[in-house]
């Protein structure tokens, strides 16, 4: 236990003494946080919509009051007026403005004649963001335009009223599981395997190797370091990430207790994980090259920046045994849903599970000798 | 088990290493007494540390036994460490931490009582007279400083046996006669026993009781400073440097009273062993001047253990060898080629 200990302490010495490593745990993935999460997840703002109205009837006059309408109010687009259809299609084509309606010739005439009248919408889909918003948008007016002037007293028409459980949640507190994930699963690479590689290399480990520490102890005393760290990294982006995304939550006490689980387990995983990759490498060059493969290998198919329902089979495939998925699950219950123990029990119990396992086989693989 | 004279405290029988099909070590016995400081010495690659790295638990051992203090490397590896402290080449102490903190937490390893991790701390630090210098992180330190604190770190435990692989290479002149001094200062204080690698002559000359020569991983003299270098024929070395090189010299230089062997050392440049190196020098300038020729420099020594590294190994002849098969030494287990 001695011995085991004097391994923690002169990590944690070493890593108090190297206050840029918390750091460089801690930038990328609220960097990540802030970017991604102010510049995904907003609602569109201020498109171009060119609108060519070769009707200039009554019912087209209707449809651009209402799209004055929604540029006054809701700001989705504004128009700009064209008199050519094939220009239009050019100006989209080439970015000038990002979509065009096309109000045909006898329009209003088939509006009120009840004859199937149609508006074109030429919109741009390479940029799917853009596209899907204004489509959106114009099926909205659209279902507006056919709504009855009079409402009939005994609807025929089935409709899905939605119940929100949660409150709107911005996409920046939505991608706070993922990053208190992330910088968890930095300073483990950087704190653990990084810095295990380099004090190999620079033949530190060689001063244990003559001493009786026994190869349990030198790897619990490595590992139980590492966890800690990591759970010092979490702890920090937690209530950083939380006050930067206006989430409340850590302030209750139950709910601050379960992030705190969480934030050990998930440790407890990922040190698991990186020793077990770690175990036999000798060159510090390979967790370096390792890290952007792991970190895109393990990070994005885990649902923290979009769900794992809307992943491919084979993708999905890796979330299911990605601790990753299990500890943003977790902190997404915590934090988005204050769902409770019950919530992330199987969270907790994958990736303790999962830390015992990796460690379990790691510690035959590490060797006591050079 | 015991192995080899009673008193012994190490003892090594015809102990090999094997890296695939390339022999490091190939059979080496010899044994150290207690209280000894016993020298390996020999070039880079000769397999000095990896013959120490077997003794040290740190690798494994192919064939062959080592008894360090009694106990059997392969069998008892536990009880090796707490008896042996180690040096190893590379300075391995953390340099995020103070020299205290390096030294404490190698205390902790070896579960030393907190007490006696006190005192023996304060006692090491006064040895290795770095006392003032026990606050400051170990990366402000020199090297000499450095190698310093890991002699201190090596003694924490009390250990009976002391291993150090090269302990002052890469040091300047000043640092390593500091830690020559330090290190007979802690023999004759401590009573230890030390086992050392280096390839410099003088270190191995000036701390050494008895000195093993190994080369391309074989034993191939031990015994003390004094009785190598009266093995090696004639008593004196002449060098001497002729302003012009000529095809004679070989020739002309053999005749001279007294000397035993002639070796070219570059253009121009010879090595004369002679068992008169006065008688040989009188004549040598008398010959150079009856053959119309000048000397550029000569000088006379005693024979040194530089004399005796080149008579038993042949290094010249074997680094001419090695550049002409192009030949690569394997890297070191753990370190990096």
């Amino acid at each position: 236990m001695t011995r085991m200990m004097a391994i923690v302490e002169r990590e944690m010495r070493k890593f108090f003494r190297s206050p840029a490593l918390m750091m460089v745990s801690l930038t990328l993935p609220l960097v990540q946080l802030i970017i991604l999460g102010n510049a995904f997840g907003g609602k569109i703002r201020g498109a171009r919509m060119g609108v060519v109205d070769y009707d200039r009837g009554s019912q087209a006059l209707k449809i651009e009051e209402a799209f004055n309408s929604i540029a006054v109010n809701i700001r989705t687009f504004t128009t700009v007026a064209y008199d050519d259809e094939q220009k239009a299609r050019e100006d989209v084509r080439t970015g000038k403005i990002d979509a065009a309606v096309i109000i045909p010739a006898q329009y209003s005439r088939r509006v009120l004649a009840g004859d199937a009248p149609a508006i074109g919408l030429v919109v741009d889909n390479s940029d799917q963001t853009m596209s899907s918003s204004l489509e959106a948008e114009m099926q909205s007016l659209v279902d507006a335009l056919n709504a009855p002037a009079i409402q009939q007293k005994v609807v025929q028409q089935i409709a899905l009223e939605i119940v929100e459980l949660y409150p709107y949640v911005e996409y920046m507190k939505y991608l706070l599981a993922g990053s208190i994930a992330l910088a968890m699963f930095v300073a483990v690479m950087i704190g653990g395997g990084m810095l295990y590689i380099d004090d190999k290399a620079r033949g530190v480990h060689e001063g244990y190797l003559v001493t009786p520490i026994t190869k349990l102890e030198l790897v619990l005393g490595l590992n139980l370091a590492g966890t800690i760290k990591a759970v010092m990294s979490g702890i920090s982006i937690t209530v950083i990430g939380s006050l930067l995304a206006g989430l409340g939550v850590i302030f209750r006490p139950e709910s601050a207790l379960l992030l705190l689980l969480l934030i050990i387990s998930t440790s407890i995983a990922f040190n698991g994980m990186m020793f077990l990759m770690m175990v036999r490498i000798e060159d510090p060059l390979v967790p370096r090259a390792m890290f952007g493969v792991l970190n895109t290998l393990l990070f994005f198919p885990s649902g923290a920046i979009s769900p794992v329902s809307g992943l491919p089979k084979w993708l999905r495939a890796i979330a299911n045994v990605d601790p990753f998925t299990y500890a943003v699950h977790g902190f997404k219950s915590i934090l988005l849903k204050d769902g409770g123990f019950t919530a992330i029990r199987w969270d907790l119990l994958f990736l303790v599970g999962f830390g015992i396992a990796t460690l379990m086989l790691a510690t035959p693989l590490f060797k006591r000798t050079l | 088990m015991n192995a080899g004279k009673p008193g012994a405290a190490i003892a090594v029988e015809n102990i090999v290493k094997r890296y695939g099909d390339f022999e490091a070590v190939k059979g080496i016995s010899f044994e150290v007494a207690e209280g000894e400081i016993f020298g390996l010495l020999g070039p880079n690659g000769a397999g000095k540390s990896t013959l120490i790295r077997m003794m040290t638990t740190l690798i494994p051992v192919t064939a062959g036994k080592a008894i360090i203090a009694g106990h059997d490397v392969s069998r008892e590896p536990d009880a090796v460490r707490r008896t042996i402290g180690v040096i190893p080449q590379a300075l391995t102490s953390d340099i995020d931490l103070t020299v205290e903190e390096n030294l404490s937490i190698y205390a902790k390893l070896y579960e030393v009582p907190k007490a006696q991790r006190i005192r023996s701390m304060n006692e090491l630090l006064e040895a290795v007279d770095l006392l003032k210098w026990r606050h400051a992180q170990t990366k402000t330190l020199s090297g000499g400083m450095r190698r310093r604190l890991e002699i201190a770190r090596g003694l924490i435990h009390n250990p009976r046996i002391f291993f150090l692989d090269e302990p002052t290479t890469g040091l300047d002149p000043v640092s390593r006669v500091a830690v020559w001094e330090m290190l007979n200062h802690l023999k004759n204080t401590r009573h230890l026993t030390m086992l050392l690698t280096t390839h410099y002559m003088d270190e191995a000359d000036r701390l050494c009781d008895r000195i093993a020569i190994v080369d391309h991983g074989k034993l191939v003299a031990l015994d003390t400073p004094m009785a190598l270098k009266a093995s090696v024929p004639g008593n004196n070395v002449v060098e001497a440097q002729f302003t012009r090189e000529s095809a004679e010299w070989p020739a002309r230089l053999k005749q001279l009273a007294g000397v035993t062997a002639v070796e070219s050392q570059s253009a121009a440049m010879y090595r004369l062993l002679t068992s008169n190196g006065g008688l040989t020098t009188t004549q040598l300038v008398e010959m150079v001047t009856s053959h119309g020729e000048a000397i550029k420099s000569l000088s006379v020594q005693n024979t040194t253990l530089d004399d005796v590294f080149v008579h038993y190994t042949g290094r010249a002849l074997r680094d001419e060898q090695v550049k002409a098969q192009g030949f690569i030494m394997p890297p070191r287990p753990g370190m990096q080629p």
